[in-house]
Formats: structure tokens, sequence, C-alpha cells
């Protein structure tokens, strides 16, 4: 199959402006600075192109929200890659920058933005470097600046690096880091096409949804949209880790089979053991079990299946897996990462560590069962940010489709696998 | 008291007020700045940030403690940040652990005696096929086994 989005990935030369070039770069970029706006979100909208962050908002769609008021416009590209389990952005910010910063030239001049932040989750260290010293060597061409490319578009790019909060990836959370507050989700409305980065309108797009947009302009809406399933087109990155015999980044088609992909391209399960389940869209996502995953992996196949295509970060688990304990380290996970705003989740998340740690460490009882199911329900829906729910889904699905080996921590008043993720006399 | 820092702070510090329409956004900059100075982020950095961007210090200060990445208090010369999350723990990510915690002879949150070392769990790194993951300064560290531990921590040592 051809590569798009990760095509460049490996090739030491992209990482330069005139390698980049050679390579074919910053060609649609000249082509679309001369196009009307218009053309170009008229594309985007005819790609089908969904967000690739975890929403799958439609993207020319939300182009389309902008007011027209005479404010500034910004775009922020959000490169907060958080969620447990995704390891796209990364890869697609420190092998190929200049994608990415083509797809932002493109999307500015589209939603007549002047001004880009790159908001790089701040662990992120290489890849801020890496677009840094990318956004001089352009600056130093003119490729930005006044007169971008030598054509009246005028545009600047800045990198802003995050701190170690992965609220940050919710977008108003991120607008109110990068205005230099605490990442503390916002009440919508107004969203943040109206009212966001400093009260401007502001489009808030994914790494992987901006870099597939010089793909876009370049082979047109429909060629992209061809590429993928009805109303959710092109390729995606799907990041595979854990017991497979080949984890890493696959590039497929919206639409491709989850099972094929695991036990296909990725070569199964390691040492042949059994699969026991699998996490499709990030550490967020409701789990799917073995008989489960003959599904397309598209935002609408997973819906089907109960789940959320999400990233597009599949965590993969076999036999030897503690599904508790596993569950259990998301929940901390969630616990430290939610903000403090909203009451369920604060209060929720911490309840539900508690009792996952009760129950791993042998301590749990049968009516633990019950309040974590209530106290799992009692937060979906009722928070600023969708934080909350990220830590229910999961929860919640994990209870009812290994309810026995819940029940059996508590029966045995111990761990089965012995206090470990992976009990080790299985590990091969 | 306020920091006082080198000339050359103050001037990274005014070419990145440049990329913003609010001089408060240069917050987490700012911090940054001094961090990467100092290694952590004292009581008059924050003063030195109130000052320069015009907010309250207490606003500062709810802004550092807020992000896990800014050091409230002295870190090791070389902070290990190992990550714990759920694809790096399925891959052995507790054994690593307990081997970093084995070499140094310190348990997790705590900094050895020398100031060589402190040791961190981290969420994830955003390499979870590579796991499992340890982040020190700008190095990363992937596909980590307990038998890797002693030579990296050998090498970090040697490097002083």
């Amino acid at each position: 199959m051809e590569l798009y989005l990760t095509r460049h990935f490996g090739k030491p030369e992209a990482k330069t402006l005139a390698g980049y070039e050679k390579l074919g770069g910053f060609r649609t970029a000249r082509k679309a600075l001369t196009m009307k706006p218009e053309e170009i979100v008229a594309q985007v909208k005819a790609a089908n192109l969904r967000g690739r962050g975890g929403a799958g908002f439609p993207a020319g769609v939300k182009w389309g929200f902008l007011p027209d008021n005479g404010r500034p416009r910004y775009l922020v590209v959000n490169a907060d890659e958080g969620e447990p389990g995704t390891f796209k952005d990364r890869r697609l910010m420190e092998q190929d920058p200049f994608q990415l910063l083509e797809g932002i030239l493109i999307t500015c001049h589209a939603i007549r933005a002047k001004t880009a932040y790159i908001y790089v989750r701040g662990e992120l260290i290489t890849a801020a470097r890496t677009l840094d010293a990318a956004i001089e060597e352009m600056r130093a061409k003119r490729y930005l600046g006044q007169r971008c490319m030598g054509t009246p578009v005028e545009l600047d790019i800045f990198v802003h690096r995050g701190a170690g909060a992965y609220i940050c990836g919710e977008e108003t959370a991120l607008l109110n880091s990068l205005e230099g507050k605490r990442g503390e989700p916002r009440l919508k409305p107004p969203f943040p096409a109206v009212a966001g980065a400093f009260a401007d309108p502001t489009i808030v797009n994914n790494v992987e949804t901006i870099s597939a947009v010089p793909h876009i302009i370049e082979k047109g809406g429909a060629w992209f949209a061809g590429l993928g399933v009805e109303g959710d087109g092109g390729v995606r990155i799907f990041g595979v880790s854990g017991h497979v015999r080949k984890p890493g980044l696959y590039e497929r088609p919206v639409g491709y089979n989850l099972r094929q992909l695991i036990l296909e391209d990725c070569g199964g399960i390691r040492g042949g053991n059994q699969l026991k389940g699998v996490i499709p869209g990030g550490s967020s996502t409701p789990v799917l079990l073995p008989s489960e995953i003959d599904v397309p992996l598209s935002i609408a196949g997973l819906q089907a299946a109960g789940t959320m295509i999400g990233s597009a970060a599949i965590i993969v688990f076999d036999e030897t897996t503690c599904v508790v304990r596993a569950m259990w380290r998301l929940a901390r996970f969630y616990h430290h990462e939610s903000c403090g705003q909203c009451t369920p989740c604060r209060d929720g998340c911490g309840w539900i560590e508690d009792i996952l740690t009760r129950i791993e460490n042998g301590r749990g009882t049968r009516a633990d069962l019950e309040t974590l199911e209530k106290t799992a329900r009692g937060m979906s829906g009722t928070t600023i940010c969708p934080l909350a729910d990220a830590c229910s889904m999961p929860t919640l699905a994990f209870l009812r489709k290994f309810r026995s080996e819940f029940e059996e921590h508590i029966e045995k008043q111990a761990c089965p696998h012995g206090n470990r993720f992976v009990a080790p006399w299985e590990v091969k | 008291m306020t920091w006082n820092p080198a000339p050359r702070i103050e001037e990274k510090l005014e070419k990145i007020l440049k990329a913003y329409p609010d001089k408060r956004a240069a917050c987490l900059p700012a911090l940054f700045l001094a961090q990467d100075e100092l290694g952590w982020v004292p009581d008059d950095v924050m003063v030195w940030v109130s000052e320069k961007l015009g907010m309250p210090k207490s606003q500062v200060e709810g802004v550092a403690t807020f992000y896990t990445m800014f050091n409230k208090k002295q870190v090791g010369k070389y902070h290990l940040e190992l990550c714990t999350n759920i694809s790096c723990s399925l891959c052995g990510a507790e054994q690593v652990l307990h081997a970093l915690e084995d070499e140094l002879g310190i348990k997790v949150k705590q900094t050895t005696e020398d100031g060589m070392f402190t040791l961190h769990e981290v969420e994830c790194l955003a390499t979870c096929g590579m796991g499992p993951a340890m982040q020190v300064g700008e190095v990363i560290y992937e596909e980590l086994t307990p038998e890797k531990v002693p030579a990296i921590i050998a090498e970090l040592r040697k490097k002083g």
C-alpha cells in the first residue's frame, strides 16, 4: 500500500528544508497559497477529514464556524499527545516536521489566520526542538513572515511547550495553558471557533489532522475521501502497543480491519499466547474481547462495536495480563490528571482508584463492585470536560467484560497474578 | 527576593514575549527558562516571573504547581522518569522500576545521597510501541528490561 503520512519516516533528509523540497515538499503549499481560501476549505470538507485527536469532528466543517468579525484568528495545533497508548504525533513531528508545517501554512491561508501556535507536550522535547529548527529555516527562507513564499499571505508559527498535564490535550484547557494559565477546561459555549486563544476566533486541530492537509490539496478532497469509508475519509496512523509481535505505527486506510491489523500485520500475539483483550482507541476507550475485534477501524465501525476509535491507539494484551491491575493503573492515571474543577471527576477518579487498589491487594468485597459501578456511572456526563468519562468508560467496560476476574480477586482475597501486570510464569 | 538571571536569559524572555499578544502567555516558557538554568523553580523565580509578566505571584505559583514538569524541589543531576502507564507496564515497566530502585538504592520519588539521581514514575511518554520507556533530560531510553538497567546507570555515573 502506498504511504502518505509516514512516507518520510526514517529519511533524515526530510528534516531539512532543502531535503524536504527535494522530496517534493512545499509544491502543494505554493499551489495552495494562490488558491482562494474558500476553495481549500471546500476540498477539506469534501475529503471527509475527521479530527485525529480523538473527538473525530470533521475538520472542514469546524473551519467553517469561524465568525467574520474582524478579530485576529489563530490556528492552534494540538500536539499535546498524552492519551496512553498514543505515539503517532511525536513521530510525525520528529520524523517529518515540514509536512506538519506545510499543512499549517495551507490551513492558515484557508482560515485566514496570521498566527499559528503548535502546543507541544512538554515531555516531547525532541519534537519541540525539531519543529523550532524547521521554523527557523522557513523564516530564513521567507516561507514565513510578511509575504510567505512571495505571496501576500502573512503568517508566523510558534512552538509553545506544555509542562506535564494530560488535561491540556482537551482543547479549551490547552488554550488556557497557551495563555499562561492553569490548564483547566472551559465551559462551552463559547466554542474556540468563536472565542478561543486570547478570546479571539481559534481553530484547534490535531497534528495528524493538519499533516493530512497537504495531501488533500495535492490530490483533491474526493481522492482522500475515497481512501476511507463513507463520511470518514483518508488514511490514519494506528499505533499498536502491548503484546503483539511487531508493535509500532501502521498507516492504513480508514475502515481497515482491526483483527487483520493485530493478527496479521503486527504478527499476532507474542509467544503464541492467547489474545485477551484490545483497547482500540487509547486508554479512555472501552475494551474489546477477542470475539469482538472483527470490525472496521472507522469512527462508525467502532461505535457500532460499543467503543471508539479515539486517537487510533491500539493497546493489545494477552492471557497473562491482570485486567484489575491494568484498570487500576489507568484509574491512578486519571485521578492524577484530573484538574480538580468538577467534584464528580476529582473525587470519582479517586474513588475508582481506591476501590481498585483494594481489590487488587486482596481486600475487596462484593459491595465494592457495586460501588465501583455506581461511581463510574455517576461521573459520566456530569463534568465540564470528558476526563471523567475517560475514566468511567473503560472502568465499566472492564468490569462488564471481565467480571469473573474481579470476582476472583475478591473471592481469593488476592491477585491471581501475584500483583503483577503480567504473570511472570507465563511471560514468553 | 527576586531571581537575578544572566542578561542572556532576560534577552531570551524578551524574544519569547514577541510570540504572544498578551505577555502573561509567557508564564510557562519563563518558568522553563528558569528551570533550565537552576534545575527547579524556587520561590525567587516565581517573584521574577510575576514581575516580568505583570501577574500576581500567587497566580504564577498556581501555574507552577499545576504542571508536573516544574520541579518544586531540587532534583538530582539525572532525573530518571520511567513511564509505568499501561503500554509500558504490559511490557514489564514495573520490573524495570524495581531494578532501578535496587540499582540506585532509593525508592521512587527519592534522590540519591550524592545528588546524582532522582527517580520518578511518569505518565505515558508517547513512545508506546517501544516500551518500557524512560526519559532522562532530553534522552529517551526505549525497550528497557531489568537487565539493561545496571549498564545505563553505570554510564550516567561515569559521565558524572
